[in-house]
C-alpha cells in the first residue's frame, strides 16, 4: 500500500489507494498549502517582542516556535496568507504584502 | 438439507441478518421495508444477535451511520425503500467511493409522485449510477439467498451491495422457503476482516479525503475497475452458494432461451409471471423465452448479447420510467449490449407495473403477441410502449 508521501500527482489509478484512503496519521505536514497564497506576511524580527499572540491564531503550522519559546520566521510551505497574524500583532512586527510569484 | 419454513420476503431478509449477526444496523422505517428493521430489532432486544441497532431520525442518517460504522471496521447494514433510498442519495455515492462494503436491503417501491406505496423499480433504478452492486430477486427464496451472498461479494471488491426485492409482492407475501442452518451461514459468510479501519489504533488512517482534479479521475477509474471485476466475483460466489445449497446463481437467468426467437428481458418478481406465459406459449409450439436480470449493477452486457443473439424480436421490460422520452433505463443498456452483434434482433422498450399496476400472465401474453407481430412484419413499429395503461 502506498504511503502518504508516495501519493502525488504522478500516481496511476492502479497504484492509488482505495477511495484515496491515507494509511498513516499527521500527513497534513506533507501538504503544501502555501501555494494557495495571494497575500503574504513578512516578519520583522527587530520589532517583535516575542509576545506570541500570533502563534495560536495561525490556522496552520506557519509560525515555528523554538525550544526556548521564541518564534522564528514564517514557514511559507504552510502559510495560506490569511493575514490573521498580521491583524493580531500589536507591534507592527508583521507586514502584510501582495505575494509576487 | 436446509430448514423448511414459510416466510414473507421481509422476514426472510431479517432471518438472514440474524444468522449473519452483523455489527451495526442503522435504519429508519419506510413502507414496505419497515418490517425488516422491525423484525431485526426484536432479535436485538431478545439478545439473539450482538448487533448495535441505531434508530436514526432519517435515511440520510441511516446511511451516514453505516458509513461511519463500516469505516470503523464493522459490518454495517440497513434497509429502505422509495423516498428513503432517495434521501440516502448523497451518501450512497460516499459509501461507494469510500469503498465501504455496506449491505442495503432495498424493498422496491415507486418514488413520489404521485405519492404511491406500491412496487416498481424507480427507487433503485434511480440509484443505478451510484456505484452500488445491485442484485434483484424474483422470489422470497432468492431474496434470502441473495442476501447471504451479499457480504461475500461486497467485501471481496470493497463495494457496497443493494439486495433488491419487489415491495409487497415478495416482501409481504408468504412463500415456502428453505433456510440454511445457522452454522452453515456463518461458515459461508465468514467474518469481516478489513486490512485497515478507523479503529485500528496502531495504524491511524484517514477515510474519504478531498481529491483535487489531480486525483479524482484516478479514484473513479479504480472504482470502475472494481465494478468490472464484480461480474466474476458474483458468479464465483453464486456457484459456491450452489455447491452448498443446490441453488446456483449467475448474472442472468436464461429461461427457455436455447431456440427462442421472441424474448423478454425482465427483472424481479414479474419474471415468475412471465415464465408462466412462456410455458403456455411453448405448449402452443411458439419459440419464446426470457432473460431474467439478477445483477443489474454490474450490467451483464456480454451475457445479454450471448443470450439474445439468435432472437428476432426482444422486449425489454422496465418497471421504471426513465423520463428521457425514448424508453426505460434497462432498455438502453440491453440495446447497447446488442449493438456489436453481426445480426441484431429488433428491440423495443416496454414500461410496465408502475406504482403497483398489476401485471398478469395475460399482460405478458400481449407483449409476446406484439413481438410475434414485429417478427412477422420484419419491422419494430413503435419502440417505446406502455403495458396495461388505459388509453
Amino acid at each position: 500500500m502506498k504511503t502518504a508521501a508516495e501519493i502525488n500527482e504522478k500516481i496511476t489509478w492502479q497504484e492509488l489507494t482505495p477511495g484515496c484512503n491515507v494509511y498513516e496519521p499527521a500527513t497534513s505536514a506533507l501538504f503544501n498549502t502555501g501555494d494557495w497564497r495571494t497575500m503574504k506576511p513578512v516578519f520583522h524580527a527587530d520589532k517583535c517582542r516575542q509576545c506570541l499572540l500570533c502563534v495560536p491564531v495561525c490556522p496552520d503550522l506557519s509560525i515555528p516556535v523554538d525550544a526556548e519559546g521564541r518564534r522564528g520566521d514564517f514557514n511559507y510551505f504552510y502559510c495560506k496568507g490569511c493575514g490573521i497574524c498580521y491583524k493580531v500583532c500589536p507591534f507592527g512586527a508583521i507586514e502584510f504584502v501582495k505575494e509576487i510569484k | 438439507m436446509g430448514i423448511r419454513e414459510r416466510l414473507s420476503g421481509n422476514e426472510a431478509i431479517a432471518v438472514a441478518m440474524k444468522q449473519i449477526n452483523p455489527d451495526v444496523m442503522g435504519a429508519f422505517p419506510i413502507t414496505p421495508s419497515t418490517e425488516i428493521p422491525q423484525y431485526f430489532s426484536r432479535y436485538v432486544a431478545d439478545g439473539s444477535v450482538d448487533t448495535v441497532f441505531i434508530p436514526v431520525e432519517s435515511e440520510h442518517s441511516a446511511m451516514s451511520t453505516c458509513i461511519g460504522a463500516q469505516a470503523a471496521g464493522a459490518r454495517a447494514i440497513t434497509a429502505t425503500s422509495s423516498c428513503g433510498l432517495a434521501l440516502m442519495w448523497e451518501l450512497l455515492y460516499v459509501a461507494a467511493s469510500d469503498r465501504l462494503p455496506i449491505t442495503l436491503a432495498c424493498v422496491n417501491r415507486a418514488l413520489s409522485g404521485p405519492i404511491n406505496i406500491n412496487n416498481d423499480h424507480s427507487d433503485s433504478m434511480g440509484a443505478r449510477d451510484a456505484g452500488w452492486i445491485q442484485i434483484y430477486a424474483e422470489t422470497n427464496q432468492e431474496a434470502y439467498d441473495n442476501y447471504l451472498q451479499a457480504m461475500r461479494i461486497g467485501e471481496a471488491l470493497s463495494l457496497p451491495v443493494m439486495i433488491c426485492q419487489d415491495g409487497f409482492i415478495t416482501s409481504h407475501a408468504i412463500e415456502n422457503i428453505e433456510l440454511l442452518e445457522d452454522d452453515k451461514v456463518k461458515a459461508f459468510v465468514g467474518e469481516y476482516k478489513p486490512e485497515n479501519y478507523l479503529l485500528k489504533h496502531e495504524n491511524p488512517m484517514a477515510v474519504g479525503p478531498y481529491a483535487t482534479a489531480a486525483y479524482y479521475m484516478e479514484a473513479k477509474r479504480a472504482q470502475a475497475q472494481a465494478m468490472m471485476d464484480a461480474k466474476e466475483v458474483i458468479k464465483k460466489v453464486g456457484a459456491e452458494f450452489g455447491a452448498l445449497t443446490g441453488r446456483s446463481y449467475g448474472l442472468v437467468e436464461r429461461y427457455m432461451m436455447d431456440d427462442a426467437e421472441l424474448a423478454l428481458v425482465i427483472i424481479g418478481s414479474s419474471a415468475g409471471t412471465a415464465k408462466a406465459e412462456v410455458q403456455a406459449l411453448r405448449a402452443q409450439g411458439k419459440k419464446v423465452g426470457l432473460v431474467k436480470v439478477r445483477s443489474f449493477r454490474p450490467f451483464p452486457a456480454e451475457e445479454m448479447a450471448e443470450a439474445l443473439a439468435g432472437c428476432k424480436a426482444v422486449a425489454v421490460m422496465d418497471k421504471a420510467e426513465g423520463m428521457n422520452g425514448n424508453g426505460g433505463p434497462m432498455y438502453f443498456e440491453v440495446r447497447s449490449a446488442l449493438y456489436d452483434l453481426p445480426v441484431r434482433p429488433m428491440v423495443i422498450s416496454y414500461i410496465y407495473g408502475l406504482g403497483g399496476r398489476d401485471v398478469s400472465v395475460d399482460s405478458i401474453g400481449k407483449v409476446y403477441a406484439d413481438l410475434e407481430e414485429m417478427a412477422a412484419a420484419g419491422k419494430p413499429g413503435s419502440t417505446y410502449r406502455f403495458l396495461e395503461v388505459r388509453e
